[in-house]
C-alpha cells in the first residue's frame, strides 16, 4: 500500500504498536532539551531511581533564559537570579547524566532548533522530541518533531519512548510561481490564515509542491517551524537533494553518508498515498503577509486594509492592537523591530534584512535588534560583515539566544509598544506585559525598521 | 508524579468565553524560570488577574466564586501556543480539575491528562450552553463519559482516549508503564542498531 512520508517515518519508530486501550510506544531518535521545560523531568528521574536510557540520543542547550548581551566583566545580566540559577540547574543536569551540552563555551550553542540541524543532529527519518513546541522546525528535514511537555520530557530521558496515538495527516500543497519578495515567512502566515489557528489540530502537516521543493533548508524550517501554530504539533517536507546537501559533513551526519542518503531518499511519500485531508493553494495568491491581532492566524497582505472584526474576540483583539478595521496596516507607527528567534534568525534571514539596512539607517527613536539563532550564525554573520551593516544602521546585535521571541530573559518590549518581530506568536503580552506583536519576515522587519513604520521592502529591494 | 484519581467532579463552572485562549494567557513566559512546577497557581492567568504593580484586577479570576470552581470552560480552541506543562500546573494549583472546550490544543491537552486534569472536548450545542450559563453546578462523570447539565441542558457524552482515562481515573501516571515496556525497547534497540550496520 503506498505510504505518506509521516507513514514510514512513524513505522519505523513503534517498539509497541496502538490498541484501543493503549497508545503507540514510539522511540525518539533524537531528545533535545533546554533549561526551561528540563529541570522538573530530572527531578522526577532522582524521586524514581531512573536513569537517562540513552545520554548519546540526548542533546542540550541554553536559549531561553538567557541574556543576549554580555557585561563589561564578562558576566551575564541574567534578568533574575532565577533565570541564572535555571541555566546552572540545566548545565549541572546534564553534567551529572554525561549528557552533551553545548554551554556557553561551546561554538555551537544556541536556539535548540537552529543548533540541532547545524550540527547535522536532525536527520531525515528520525523522531524528534523537545520540550518545545517549536520542535516542528526540524520537519523540514523529513523527519517527524514535535513539541512535548515536562512529564514526557522525564519519560524520554527514562526511556527513549513516549505513548502517543497516530494523528491524522493532512497535505498541504502550494504549486506555482512566488511573486516576486515573497518569502517562506509570508508562505507560512498565509496557510495559517488560510487554515486556521486549529486547522492543524490533530493532524501531521506535509508541505508538499514545488514551492517548497525550491526552498533552501532555512526556509523550510520557518515553514515547519510555525506549522503548530496552525495547531500541528509536526509538519514535514520530503528530504530531497536540498536536505542531502546542507546534510554533508556536519557533526553528527552519518558516516556512511551516501548509504544514508539512499535510505532518506526512499522516505518521500509514494504515488497515490491517501492523506486524511488536503489542501491547494495557488502560490500566485500568496502575497507579503504581516499579523494584525493576537494569533497566528489572524494575518493578511501588507498591502491590504486590516479585516473588518467579525466577531467579539476579534474586536477585542483589534483593541488590544490599537488596529481599526477598515485601515491600511501599512504606515502604522513602530516602536521596536525584533529580528531573530527559531523561526527567522539564519543566515538567509539575516542576509535578507542586511540587504534591506545596508547603507540606510533605523528610524529615529525606533529600537532593532538582531539576535543571531546560534553562535554558528553569528560567526558565519559576522565573517560576510553583516554585524557591521546592522550596526552601522542603527541596530543592535546580540548574543544568539530566544530573547524577544518569548521575553523571558528580560528582552522585552513595554506596555503599547508596537514590535515588528520576525518570530513566530503575536499572543497578548507574548512579548512583554501590553506588549503588541506583528509578525512579519525578516525583509518587511528591517523595512519596518527604516521606515519607523510597517512597510513592505519591496521599494528597498 | 501521581495525582488524585478523577472519577467525577461536580462543581460550579469557571467561564472564559474567548477563543483560542493561549498558553502565555494562562501563564506568561516571565515565570517560566522556575525549577519546579509548585504554587504555579499564583499566576495562573497572570496579566488578567494583576496589574502590573501587582494589585489585583475587578477580573471574574480573582472572585472568590471562581476559586471555588473545579470546572473551567474555555472558548473554542483553548490552550493553543506552547508546550509548556507550566500551564496545566498553574491551573491545577489553582483548583481546576476538568477543562472544557469545543477544541482543545494537542500539546496541553496531553500534558493536562498528565496531571490529573481532565481536558473534554464537547459538542457545539453542549458548549454553548455552558457558555451560556456561567457559574451553573454541572457534573462531569469519567466513569460514563458523560457531562450532566442542570435546567434541562441535557447530558452529553465526550470521547476520551481509553488509556488516558484508566490513568486520570487510578490516578496513576505512564511513567510505570513505560518502564515495565523495557524489555521490548531493549528488543527495538538491537534491531534498529542491526538495521544500521547492514
Amino acid at each position: 500500500m503506498p505510504q505518506t512520508l509521516f507513514d514510514k517515518v512513524w513505522a519505523r519508530h513503534v517498539v509497541v504498536a496502538e490498541t484501543a486501550a493503549h497508545p503507540a510506544t514510539l522511540y525518539i531518535d533524537l531528545h533535545l532539551i533546554h533549561e526551561v521545560t528540563s529541570p522538573q523531568a530530572f527531578t522526577v528521574l532522582r524521586e524514581r531511581g531512573l536513569s537517562v536510557r540513552r545520554p548519546d540520543l540526548t542533546l542540550a542547550t541554553i536559549d531561553h533564559s538567557t541574556p543576549t548581551l554580555i557585561n563589561k566583566d564578562g558576566s551575564r545580566p541574567f534578568v533574575t537570579e532565577q533565570a541564572g540559577k535555571q541555566v546552572e540547574t540545566l548545565l549541572a543536569n546534564t553534567e551529572e547524566y554525561g549528557i552533551e551540552t553545548h554551554g556557553w563555551e561551546s561554538e555551537n550553542r544556541g536556539i535548540v532548533h537552529v543548533m540541532g540541524p547545524e550540527l547535522g543532529a536532525t536527520q531525515p527519518g528520525m523522531t524528534i522530541v523537545c520540550g518545545d513546541s517549536h520542535t516542528s522546525t526540524h520537519g523540514a528535514f523529513g523527519a517527524i518533531a514535535f513539541g512535548i511537555g515536562t512529564t514526557q520530557v522525564g519519560h524520554v530521558l527514562a526511556t527513549q519512548c513516549i505513548l502517543m496515538r497516530k494523528p491524522k495527516t493532512m497535505a498541504i500543497h502550494v504549486n506555482g510561481t512566488l511573486v516576486d519578495g515573497v518569502t517562506p515567512k509570508d508562505v507560512i502566515l498565509h496557510i495559517i490564515a488560510k487554515i486556521g489557528v486549529g486547522g492543524g489540530t490533530g493532524y501531521a502537516l506535509e508541505y508538499c509542491g514545488n514551492i517548497f521543493e525550491q526552498m533552501s533548508m532555512d526556509g523550510r524550517m520557518t515553514v515547519c517551524n510555525m506549522s503548530i501554530e496552525a495547531g500541528a504539533r509536526c509538519g514535514m517536507i520530503a528530504p530531497d537533494q536540498t536536505t542531502f546537501d546542507y546534510l554533508k559533513d556536519r557533526k553528527f551526519t552519518p558516516e556512511d553518508y551516501d548509504a544514508a542518503c539512499v535510505d532518506w531518499a526512499s522516505l518521500a511519500t509514494d504515488k497515490g498515498a491517501a492523506y486524511d485531508k488536503e489542501v491547494y493553494i495557488k502560490a500566485e495568491d500568496i502575497m507579503t503577509m504581516v499579523t494584525y491581532g493576537t494569533h497566528p492566524g489572524m494575518a493578511m497582505p501588507i498591502a491590504a486594509n486590516i479585516p473588518i472584526a467579525a466577531d467579539e474576540a476579534e474586536e477585542k483583539a483589534l483593541i488590544y492592537m490599537g488596529m481599526t478595521g477598515g485601515a491600511k496596516i501599512a504606515g502604522v507607527k513602530v516602536d521596536r523591530v525584533f529580528i531573530g528567534s527559531c523561526t527567522n534568525s539564519r543566515m538567509e534571514d539575516l542576509r535578507a534584512a542586511a540587504d534591506i539596512f545596508r547603507g540606510r539607517t533605523v528610524a529615529a527613536g525606533l529600537t532593532t535588534i538582531v539576535v543571531p539563532g546560534s553562535e554558528l550564525v553569528k560567526r558565519e554573520a559576522e565573517a560576510e560583515g553583516l554585524h557591521d551593516v546592522f550596526t552601522a544602521a542603527g541596530a543592535q546585535w546580540r548574543e544568539p539566544g530566544c530573547s524577544m521571541c518569548i521575553a523571558m530573559n528580560g528582552d522585552k518590549a513595554a506596555p503599547g509598544e508596537l514590535v515588528v518581530s520576525t518570530s513566530n506568536r503575536n499572543f497578548a503580552g507574548r512579548q512583554g506585559p501590553g506588549a503588541r506583536t506583528v509578525l512579519a519576515s525578516p525583509q518587511t522587519a528591517a523595512a519596518s525598521a527604516i521606515a519607523g513604520v510597517i512597510m513592505d521592502a519591496g521599494s528597498l529591494v | 508524579m501521581t495525582f488524585a484519581p478523577l472519577k467525577t467532579v461536580t462543581s460550579k463552572t469557571l467561564v472564559l468565553p474567548a477563543a483560542n485562549i493561549d498558553t502565555d494567557q494562562i501563564i506568561p513566559a516571565r515565570f517560566l524560570t522556575v525549577t519546579s512546577r509548585d504554587g504555579l497557581g499564583k499566576h495562573a492567568f497572570n496579566d488578567w488577574r494583576y496589574h502590573e504593580d501587582g494589585r489585583e484586577t475587578d477580573h471574574i479570576l480573582n472572585s472568590d466564586a471562581a476559586k471555588a470552581c473545579e470546572i473551567l470552560v474555555g472558548g473554542h480552541n483553548f490552550g493553543c501556543g506552547s508546550s509548556r506543562e507550566h500551564a496545566p500546573w498553574s491551573l491545577t494549583d489553582y483548583g481546576i480539575r476538568v477543562v472544557i472546550s469545543s477544541e482543545i490544543a494537542d500539546i496541553f491537552l496531553s500534558n493536562s491528562m498528565k496531571n490529573g486534569l481532565l481536558p473534554i472536548i464537547i459538542e457545539k450545542n453542549a458548549h454553548q450552553w455552558l457558555l451560556d450559563h456561567p457559574g451553573e453546578e454541572i457534573t462531569v462523570d469519567l466513569k460514563t463519559c458523560e457531562v450532566r447539565l442542570p435546567k434541562n441542558g441535557g447530558t452529553f457524552g465526550f470521547n476520551i482516549d481509553a488509556f488516558s482515562r484508566h490513568c486520570l481515573m487510578e490516578g496513576v501516571d505512564e511513567m510505570g508503564y513505560l518502564t515495565a515496556q523495557n524489555d521490548a525497547i531493549a528488543t527495538y534497540e538491537k534491531k534498529q542498531k542491526a538495521r544500521r550496520e547492514l
